[in-house]
């Protein structure tokens, strides 16, 4: 195995795998690209304005709720800290990818955390894990492989719902696009109970708070709902030592 | 919302974003965090998106405020393609058939 993983390692080999195997990914950002771009527009953002939030942030969750949040007229702190909550998970994402591609010069290390998305981490980070002998060059090349045709999809998507945006009607609900977008993100995430507990939490407090203004309501929210999913973790961590 | 303000939002996200996201693989040093930290980040995404959601869904500006079968109905078929299949695409295409059927029937 030895020479053919050798021949396998160059980091020409491991762009190409890394392209395949973004790919996939292609599907999920073509129609989310283009509904930022249609909800961004609607919610009476400038073409350029929008792209530049879709270029400088590349993190579709997190434009979504401070579009949301622009909507509502929320004070400018707020809407930067919601929506840097929404993305404090990628803190862990580099964390995790830091064991693999952490020698890298800083300035390559800095266009990794700027590509570092869901999906370029989620694929990443499984290629490394089976292969955690590779060269870190080789590592670097799968991960911008990876980017290769998520990126500009994203932008370009981005763009084309922005354009097409402006000219649908208002009988189409897309006010409805953004929540129904968010449930369908978190909704996959309720694998296990502290999860369910968090989430639930989460709601009847984002309700109960709702009038408290300058959308702190949510920050309390998010604060309770961390606490009782966390909580939730160790007493069910308690019962199995018990057992 | 005025354009300077949407600026100062973009910005602010684009720098605040890219430090998260820079953090560690930036320090380096394989060091990770305490796990008091681990468990609390491990549930942000769950803890801030669906309290954010929750009033759009039950108060929607689009009618006034006022509940609405139509995207109450959306939202709970969207959650509930979402938990059973995963499937993120699924869910949203399930979410807004269900809205527009919805719409049209009521």
């Amino acid at each position: 195995m030895g020479n053919i993983s050798t021949a396998n390692n160059t980091p020409r080999a491991w762009l190409w795998r890394g392209i395949r195997d973004g790919l996939p990914f292609t599907l999920v950002i073509v129609p989310f690209a283009m509904l930022f771009g249609v909800v961004s527009t609607e919610a009476g953002l400038p073409l350029l304005q929008t792209m530049a939030m879709t270029i400088l942030v590349i993190a579709g969750a997190a434009q979504f709720t401070a579009v949301a949040l622009l909507v509502d007229n929320a004070p400018i702190a707020i809407i930067i800290l919601t929506a840097l909550a929404v993305n404090l998970r990628m803190a862990l994402y580099s964390a995790s990818i830091s064991t693999h591609l952490g020698a890298l010069p800083v300035w390559k290390k800095a266009l990794v955390a700027y590509f570092l998305v869901d999906q370029s981490y989620a694929a990443g980070v499984a290629k490394f894990e089976a292969e955690p002998e590779a060269p870190a060059a080789s590592k670097l090349a799968y991960f911008f492989g990876v980017v290769t045709p998520i990126a500009p999809l994203w932008y370009g998507f981005t763009l084309v719902g922005a354009v097409a945006g402006s000219a649908i009607p208002p009988e189409y609900a897309l006010d409805f696009a953004v929540p129904i977008t968010f449930i369908a993100l978190i909704a996959p995430m309720l694998r296990t109970l502290p999860h369910v507990v968090t989430a639930a939490v989460s709601i009847i407090a984002g309700l109960a708070f709702v009038w408290v203004p300058y959308s702190m309501g949510l920050m309390v929210a998010a604060a309770l709902a961390m606490a009782a999913g966390a909580l939730t973790e160790i007493a069910l961590e308690r019962r199995k030592g018990a057992a | 919302m005025d354009s300077m303000t949407v600026w100062i939002v973009i910005i602010g996200m684009g720098i605040g974003t890219f430090l998260i996201r820079f953090s560690f693989l930036g320090l380096m040093s394989g060091r990770s965090f305490p796990d008091w930290a681990m468990r609390l980040l491990r549930y942000v995404p769950v803890a801030v998106m669906p309290g954010l959601v929750a009033p759009l869904v039950v108060w929607p500006a689009a009618t006034g405020g006022e509940i609405d079968p139509a995207r109450m109905g959306a939202a709970i078929v969207a959650l509930a393609i979402g938990a059973a299949t995963r499937n993120v695409l699924g869910a949203i295409f399930g979410g807004l058939t269900t809205l527009y059927l919805l719409l049209w029937l009521l």
